[in-house]
């Protein structure tokens, strides 16, 4: 089919529509002069400049960036092994109960997760705060890393890794070499994901906090219980576009890395 | 030829990767579960932590044994007694269908529309679906609000246009609730939808319409039934996060939204009943076991099956 029947334009049409208006809104309302959230006093960048002085947001943003960087790196690499495991190392004895326990995180409500992660901090006599945080977003983010190197691993061509053990490449260099950097941009997007997740995460970081440690969606999430607030939706369009800058650059770099690849696929095909 | 130190160094080095990962989900996920529902059986007390030691090995099999005699079970009893708790439960489970169900039938003409589209507008449809997904659910959420509040974005359209004379009351009803589940979870069902009808074989449909089939026979016959598993994987995917579901309900909900979620939610934060609030999580964990491990069989076998 090359052009859009009537009735499926109007359905996507819809949909997007549906999904974005809310995010375009809130975008808009947070240039907006007026100090009532919804009525319209012209545009003006005065709760950006709030923003600035806000020392308890810029702290919250702060621990937040922190959070997730380190658990997302920490997951990708345990991720990336358990994706490995389970793709290469055939059937080994519990792989049922392995494999179960990197789905249900997926699926697994937040409340149930946090709540059991806080009582064993506690049963174990962790002092909770800032590195609590860290290790609940490592083991929910390394689920999601496993899963899309997974997909990305199972359409891999294992002959590649085959031929380096043949030519007696230990299987450390081998993963180095070969597998890693064809399942990069599944890397990549693995660690984005942790990161986006645990940029996100409410629930889970307000089981598991301890004083001193408050996240940027906890702040949010405090402030918004008071009230829509200007400088709110000013938080909040900041995160959008960072978000939005981040997935545009990677998805122009995956498409670009993409092409190179046909290109050269094409190139060695032609050789006689 | 490699040596036998080599062969070592690799089982080794074979046997960390799977040992790190595995040790982690085991200490950091399964461990918890089995301490909640430790937890669930044991008697609130006001200290920290506010509930009666749990764990005793010093008596050894005798010590373990008196200890489970002496198991609790008061927190399940108060769960089927308080009114509050089992109407959370029922509350829940019909928002989550009912909501799937809505999910469902929205996101299906999209997904359709996106498989039927121009192969080469499909990657940036599918982009397009995705990045809201990306941004934060609870910001997502927070946008409902500006926009449903009695004075807020919606009433005013409506009002200017003259469609109603007074603002509706949406926000912290359970509509409310519905819009932003709706809203929050369409991803979750447009994708596994769009990638069972993207597959689908575009010569079955013509062949049926070859033999004079109409087009709605065609999709109730062809199109929908080859577009079930990608039904039931969106399904999973909606339902079980939304049964246990915080942000959506706390946010855009009323005093009369009863979601376990929030329940469980204010036993521990406000009460401050951790042995509760463990029955609580043990009991919806109980509710969802079932649809978490077909949802986990499921991706299992089609991650098999695509290698």
């Amino acid at each position: 089919m090359k052009v859009f029947s009537r009735f499926n334009l109007a359905s996507i049409i819809l949909g997007l529509a549906f999904l974005y208006i809310p995010i375009v809104l809130l975008i808009i309302y947070s240039f907006n002069d007026s100090k009532l959230a919804t009525v319209w006093g012209g545009w003006s960048v005065r709760w950006y400049g709030a923003l600035i002085n806000d020392g308890a947001m810029l702290d919250a943003a702060w621990v937040t960036l922190r959070v997730a960087l380190i658990s997302a790196s920490v997951a990708t690499v345990l991720g990336t092994m358990a994706a490995v495991a389970l793709v290469r190392f055939g059937r080994f004895r519990s792989r049922s109960l392995f494999s179960g326990m990197i789905y249900a995180p997926l699926v697994m409500p937040d409340v149930i997760t946090g709540l059991s992660l806080l009582l064993m901090f506690v049963a174990l006599g962790v002092a909770r705060g800032f590195w609590t945080i860290v290790l609940a977003h490592i083991t929910f983010s390394m689920c999601y890393v496993a899963i899309v190197i997974q997909s990305r691993l199972v359409t891999f061509d294992k002959s590649l890794e085959e031929a380096a053990a043949d030519l007696g490449c230990p299987p450390f260099k081998t993963f180095m070499v070969i597998t890693l950097p064809i399942i990069a941009p599944a890397v990549v997007a693995g660690w984005m994901l942790g990161f986006t997740l645990s940029l996100d995460d409410l629930v889970i970081a307000s089981f598991t906090t301890g004083p001193g440690a408050t996240t940027l969606p906890m702040r949010i999430y405090s402030q918004v219980r008071l009230g829509v607030t200007p400088e709110i939706n000013a938080v909040c369009t900041i995160l959008i576009a960072l978000v939005a800058t981040g997935v545009f650059i990677a998805a122009v770099v995956g498409r670009r890395r993409e092409l190179e690849r046909q290109r050269a696929e094409q190139l060695a095909a032609a050789m006689p | 030829m490699a040596s036998d130190s080599d062969r070592r160094e690799r089982g080794l080095g074979r046997w960390l990767v799977l040992a790190i990962p595995y040790a982690w989900l085991v200490v950091l996920f399964l461990v918890p579960f089995l301490i909640v529902i430790k937890i669930s059986f044991s008697t609130p007390v006001i200290g920290q932590p506010p509930y009666t030691p749990t764990f005793d090995l010093s008596g050894g099999i005798a010590g373990i044994t008196a200890s489970i005699r002496q198991l609790v079970v008061d927190n399940y009893v108060f769960l089927t007694k308080d009114a509050l708790y089992w109407k959370s439960y029922l509350s829940s489970l019909w928002i989550a269908i009912a909501s799937t169900f809505l999910v469902l039938v929205f996101s299906y003409p999209i997904a359709y529309g996106m498989a039927r589209a121009p192969r080469a507008w499909q990657p940036t449809l599918v982009m397009l679906i995705i990045l809201p997904f990306w941004t934060s659910f609870l910001i997502r959420v927070y946008a409902w609000i500006g926009i449903l509040k009695k004075d807020g974005l919606l009433n005013d359209l409506l009002m200017a246009l003259h469609i109603i004379n007074q603002p509706l009351i949406i926000l912290n009803t359970n509509w409310a609730v519905y819009i932003g589940i709706i809203y929050s979870y369409m991803p979750f069902m447009i994708l596994p939808l769009y990638a069972a009808l993207e597959r689908l074989d575009n010569t079955l449909l013509e062949a049926a319409s070859d033999l004079g089939s109409p087009p709605l026979r065609s999709f109730w016959q062809i199109t929908f039934p080859l577009s079930i598993p990608g039904i039931i994987a969106g399904s999973f995917l909606v339902f079980i996060p939304v049964t246990g579901e915080f942000v959506i309900p706390d946010l855009l909900g009323g005093h009369t939204t009863l979601m376990i979620g929030k329940t469980l939610w204010d036993e521990f934060f406000s009460n401050r009943d951790w042995p509760l609030a463990s029955a609580v999580a043990v009991v919806l964990l109980i509710l969802l076991v079932v649809p978490i491990v077909i949802f986990q069989n499921q991706e299992q076998r089609r991650a098999e099956r695509e290698g």
